[in-house]
């Protein structure tokens, strides 16, 4: 219902009272320091909140700290031990990089803040109809609850030295690896790079897609991962290490596919190829494919947990993260080459000419390149996957 | 004094352990009011061993647990046995870096050195004629191999160093030239005369390294299995698991580790009193054991081998700081860059002085609190609860100690990082002080006394001075487990206390080595300064007194 | 059956030797003596001829037993026995333990070896206490105690370093007369170093007095 009645208000425009007290906000805002609870495994993300942060102060008097998690989950289970302790105010977190499973599990447990989406003004350069990316994360719906800043899609990386032809499918793998054994592997299931290898698969192979947007049944399951399954049998003694052994995380992945062992890597990040290559962590000859039925598409958000410490600075930090010059700034190979969240239909022509200018590189494929966005299965499938995934082949 | 001594360290390091453990359990009996649980049940526990894999991973840490323990012991007691029979003596001047050198950062250089795609496999693959790297599991094998290697290449230098200084507390040389005189070889003396008397002095290190074979993570992450990966790994996963009733299924499995951990150590425990029992019999035989000789030669040969591949895991880390790219089949970098070390430079001042701040005032807590002990009290059983922290997985009781600590609101917050560093940092500088505090020949103290001094001036002006040489050589170690402490740290600290290991964990999970050679070497850097110091200042400080120059360090 | 060390000198690492050049010839069953203050160099000297030279001397000259050059043979071939002013017990052997740990190992069998070491233990006075701790017996038990135990490894020599210097003068001369009698009754060169006369004179074998730092 709030969703609606906010939709409809940037919708038609209409100051809303939110936005008026934006300077109330901004006034708060001034002095405080933001502990950014956000993954540090990339340094470029490091260096680009470092940025921010640098901005921040100069122009609102707000400093962040990035507290670097090594998963988000230490955020959640963080705040989660201030509610077992009764700490409801004056919480260790102020803001948290999240998605996907780590939001609902939040959002069922009441530790957001929210929604204060709507109360940003950068909030309307967003496209927020209710099924818009933005609006639904993991097919749980935001609710204002969660304030997006950086576009994910799934893409793969591969060494065009090594490998001629990638495989254009998700179906294709299993050929493909059958005639390059061992050269191909993915991240352990119970990571969200391994578990998005498996969702891409399912999708493609399901026998209906648009079962896989409603919570996961036992019926439900049976059906749709009956092909995966006999997909992946099929793929499985010919990954790397035979099978038996994959890689931590997509970094870990990426390592392999830097030192030969392995030809083709995965990424959230359409830009990471181009990056990696600008920090010599990939071969120059690392370039980018998606399969040719397009990729699964999500977003990153920034929640405030309930009983964030400084809750007018986070949504300060929120809304800069959303500015179009933070935006163009962000997407800026030579900084992190993350896709903006904005709506191109909503910059103005400023806003356009800045995202027009940036600069491009062999590796950074082009928006067209990228195919379509195939919609992120309910959370409760990702689950139940790496769960039976673990049943299948862990022994 | 006495009293008020024991009243603080049980507040200080008992309390929380107890704590920390108490939570733990609830939550593993599936009490959890947080997330609406209320317990008892039994269920987190059926959910735990129901897990696909988890039998699995209980047989992988138990074997590579008990493997790496005995293994690191075994080429310590031959190393001891050759370096002080003279000809490796070189090997007690090189341990320091071993020592200094963190967990994580070692298994990061070992797993180069070691993977299909590393510097061993690069030497060897003009003659294999490998064009692409094998697809053999050198690291991360299903057996843990590579884990066991990484563990027993960092463990034997911490209980070489144990052993050397207990031996300090034996009249080695007198019973080698007895037994010898006797016609036994060097290999069986060390078997009959000398590792039955060092046992007793050494047996409390073998424990805590066997805690922590079995609970490690880092280093399982890095070079063990990974599908199942050993138990420790294995709930540390579902701890940070996205789905928050995780939590109860994973503190079961915390305190499943700390029950198999009390078990692991019941047994060694078991079989040293059963080889105390009947290894008698075998040395009433009166065999002279030539064999003995050689087998013991072997096994220190293997451990000097396993420092080389140490050392070449340390030198190619510091290579990779210096490396722009790096790819297969090159022995060297293809191309060189300061970037790294800029950046780091750059970047990691403040977690540097953050880790040198924690490390000096736990390390100097400690040891004002391990000399009142050892001044007040009396050896007795009741002294094995100070080395509690480190025969209990650390996994076992911080989730339940961080829960505590939050209802007082003490977290986040320099103070309560120092004193979790104090749990662990105190009871290894007792390890280091208790031997040659309680060995130091009484008459010293007694004929300060008869000479006017009080207990002060006596401990001032006679012991202090005395104990100098094992004083630093704590006080370094207390450096190094400072230093590389991350739960403790992330969790008191609520990851709002950076230091470089916290740093150094966190870029280990981007997998570039350039970044994690640089801060590796920074890290390592404390400690090996710490041990640098340890070794410069009571030569300096005893120059010309060539009684105190020999003693342990 | 004789030991006979020749010309045999001792120096430090760039120091002046630690005595003159000595020979000395023990013929079987003699006990032979060498005499100085504390501090000349009469340990080094043993260790030197136990094959235990400490890291940093030199030794020149040659040590022969029984027509058989020893100088460079490994300490635990020499068939030389040691015995020290601290008997050197093992701690966490039992006595029996202690004495059986010096049998050769040719004598085979558990009864056998057992009985050996009974035998032992009476000749030494010590008959029935073969379960003790060794920390728990007087000084003059653990002196006998170890010389049976050199004993019998049935050494081809025995070097005594000041056995008898901790014990107190009651107990002195009757241990002393009991190791004698008993290194004399194995018809073996023995070599006693002290700083006491009356333990030379006890001996009865050849006399020697390192007097101090050589010329």
């Amino acid at each position: 219902m709030k969703r609606l009645i906010t939709a409809a208000a940037l919708a038609t425009g209409l100051a809303t009272p939110a936005l008026a007290d934006w300077q109330a906000t901004l006034d708060a805002a001034r002095g405080q320091t933001v502990y950014w609870n956000a993954w540090g495994g990339d340094a470029r993300t490091n260096d680009f909140i470092a940025w921010a942060s640098a901005q921040l102060e100069a122009d609102y008097g707000v400093r962040i700290e990035q507290v670097k998690l090594t998963d988000t989950a230490e955020a959640v289970s963080r705040v989660i031990s201030e509610k077992a302790a009764g700490q409801d105010t004056g919480g260790s977190v102020d803001m948290i990089w999240i998605n996907g499973p780590n939001f609902l599990a939040m959002k069922d447990q009441g530790l957001l803040h929210g929604p204060f989406v709507a109360d940003l003004p950068n909030a309307k350069y967003l496209d927020l109809s209710p099924t818009s990316p933005n609006s639904v994360d993991f097919t749980t719906p935001v609710d204002g609850l969660e304030s997006p800043w950086r576009l994910a899609k799934f893409v793969f990386t591969y060494d065009s030295a090594r490998v001629a032809a990638p495989p254009a499918s998700m179906a294709e793998f299993a050929t493909w690896a059958a005639a390059n054994p061992g050269r191909v592997t993915h991240p352990n299931p119970s990571d969200f790079m391994g578990a998005t290898f498996l969702k891409q698969a399912l999708i493609e192979l399901a026998p209906d897609a648009a079962a896989l947007q409603s919570p996961v049944t036992d019926a439900a399951f049976e059906t749709a991962t009956a092909p995966l399954w006999a997909w992946y049998d099929s793929l499985r003694p010919n990954l790397w290490r035979g099978g038996a052994a994959f890689p931590e995380n997509q970094s870990v992945q990426d390592q392999l596919l830097n030192d030969g062992e392995i030809d083709i890597s995965l990424s959230f990040d359409p830009a990471s190829a181009a990056a990696g290559i600008a920090q010599g962590l990939l071969p120059e000859t690392t370039r980018v494919f998606v399969p040719k039925g397009g990729s699964l598409g999500n977003v990153s958000f920034v929640a405030i947990p309930y009983n964030a410490a400084h809750i007018d600075g986070a949504k300060v930090v929120a809304n800069f993260l959303l500015d179009p010059a933070t935006q163009a700034h962000m997407q800026n190979i030579e900084v992190l080459g993350s896709y903006s969240v904005l709506d191109p239909a909503k910059l103005d022509d400023a806003a356009k000419a800045a995202f027009a200018a940036l600069p491009s590189a062999p590796a950074l494929p082009k928006l067209e390149d990228l195919g379509a966005t195939l919609a992120e299965p309910h959370a409760s499938w990702m689950t139940r996957l790496a769960e039976e995934w673990a049943k299948r082949y862990t022994k | 004094m006495r009293a008020a001594v024991l009243v603080i360290a049980a507040l200080a390091l008992f309390a929380p352990i107890a704590a920390g453990l108490w939570h733990s359990a609830g939550a593993a009996l599936g009490h959890l009011p947080a997330l609406g649980s209320v317990g008892p049940s039994l269920a987190p526990l059926q959910d735990l061993v129901t897990q696909p894999g988890f039998a699995t991973a209980l047989r992988l840490t138990l074997g590579t647990g008990f493997t790496a323990t005995l293994l690191s012991l075994a080429l310590a007691i031959a190393l001891a046995a050759a370096i002080t029979n003279g000809p490796a003596r070189i090997i007690s001047r090189v341990l320091a870096p071993f020592l200094a050198m963190p967990h994580a950062a070692m298994a990061v250089g070992l797993a180069f050195v070691l993977a299909p795609s590393g510097w061993i496999a690069r030497a060897l693959a003009p003659v294999f004629g490998w064009a692409r790297p094998p697809d053999l599991a050198s690291v991360n094998d299903a057996f843990g191999a590579a884990l066991i290697l990484g563990l027993v290449i960092k463990e034997t230098p911490f209980l070489l160093l144990v052993i050397l200084a207990a031996l300090t507390q034996i009249p080695l040389r007198a019973h080698i030239h007895t037994a010898q005189s006797l016609g036994y070889g060097i290999g069986a003396i060390w078997a009959k005369v000398i590792v039955p008397q060092l046992w007793p002095l050494i047996r409390l290190p073998v424990y805590v390294v066997l805690i922590y074979n079995l609970s490690v993570i880092d280093m399982a992450l890095i070079l063990g299995p990974s599908n199942p990966p050993t138990a420790a790994v294995f709930i540390a996963r579902m701890f940070s698991s996205p789905d928050l009733a995780q939590i109860m299924p994973a503190s079961a499995g915390a305190i499943l580790l700390g029950l198999l951990a009390v078990a692991s150590i019941a047994a060694l425990w078991g079989g040293a009193r059963a080889i105390a029992r009947f290894g008698p019999i075998w040395v009433r035989r009166g065999g002279r054991g030539a064999p003995l000789n050689t087998l013991f030669f072997g096994t220190a040969m293997l451990g000097g081998a396993l420092l080389l591949l140490g050392a070449a895991a340390m030198v190619s880390l510091a290579l990779w700081s210096l490396a722009w790219r790096w790819p297969w089949p090159m022995l060297l970098p293809e191309s060189l860059s300061f970037a790294a070390w800029a950046r780091a430079l750059g970047d990691f001042g403040p977690e540097l002085a953050m880790t040198a701040l924690i490390a000096l005032a736990s390390t100097a807590i400690s040891l004002v609190l391990a000399v009142a002990w050892l001044e007040t009290q009396t050896p007795s059983r009741r002294e094995a609860l100070i080395y509690l922290p480190l025969l209990i997985p650390q996994i076992s009781f911080l989730f339940g100690m961080n829960m505590m600590l939050l209802q007082f609101g003490a977290q986040g917050n320099i103070g309560a990082v120092i004193w979790a560093h104090l749990l662990f940092v105190f009871p290894y500088m007792m390890i280091a002080l208790t031997g040659p505090w309680r060995g130091l020949d009484p008459r010293y103290a007694h004929a300060a006394a008869s000479l006017g001094a009080g207990r002060l001036r006596q401990l001032w002006a006679v012991k202090l001075p005395l104990l100098l040489t094992p004083i630093c050589a704590a006080m370094a170690i207390g450096v190094a487990v400072s230093v590389a402490q991350y739960l403790p740290t992330l969790f008191l600290g609520a990851g709002r206390i950076g230091t470089l290991t916290t740093e150094a964990v966190t870029l280990a999970s981007s997998s570039d080595r350039r970044i994690t050679g640089v801060v590796t070497s920074l890290q390592t850097t404390l400690p090996f300064a710490a041990y640098l110091l340890a070794f410069v200042i009571p030569k300096l400080a005893h120059k010309n007194r060539s009684a105190l120059q020999g003693a342990a360090a | 059956m004789s030991l006979i060390l020749q010309d045999i000198c001792i120096t430090p690492k760039g120091g002046a030797p630690l005595f003159a050049p000595l020979s000395l010839t023990i013929a079987a069953g003699q006990i032979g003596a060498v005499m100085g203050p504390s501090g000349v160099g009469k340990s080094t000297l043993l260790a030197a001829i136990a094959g235990h030279l400490p890291q940093g001397f030199a030794l020149t000259g040659e040590i022969t037993l029984n027509g058989a050059r020893m100088n460079s043979t490994a300490p635990q071939l020499r068939r030389i026995g040691l015995m020290f002013q601290d008997a050197l017990l093992f701690p966490h052997l039992s006595l029996a333990d202690n004495l059986a740990f010096g049998l050769p190992a040719q004598i085979k069998g558990k009864a056998a070896r057992k009985a050996a070491v009974e035998q032992a233990l009476a000749a030494a006075g010590l008959a029935g206490m073969g379960a003790r701790d060794p920390a728990t017996l007087s000084g003059g038990e653990r002196a006998r105690a170890a010389l049976m135990r050199s004993l019998l490894a049935q050494p081809q020599a025995i070097l005594l370093d000041e056995p008898f210097s901790k014990l107190d003068t009651a107990l002195r001369a009757g241990i002393r007369a009991f190791a004698f009698d008993h290194i004399r009754a194995r018809a073996i060169p023995a070599l006693i170093v002290t700083h006491d006369a009356s333990d030379a004179a006890a001996a009865g074998g050849p006399v020697l007095n390192l007097g101090g730092q050589a010329g």
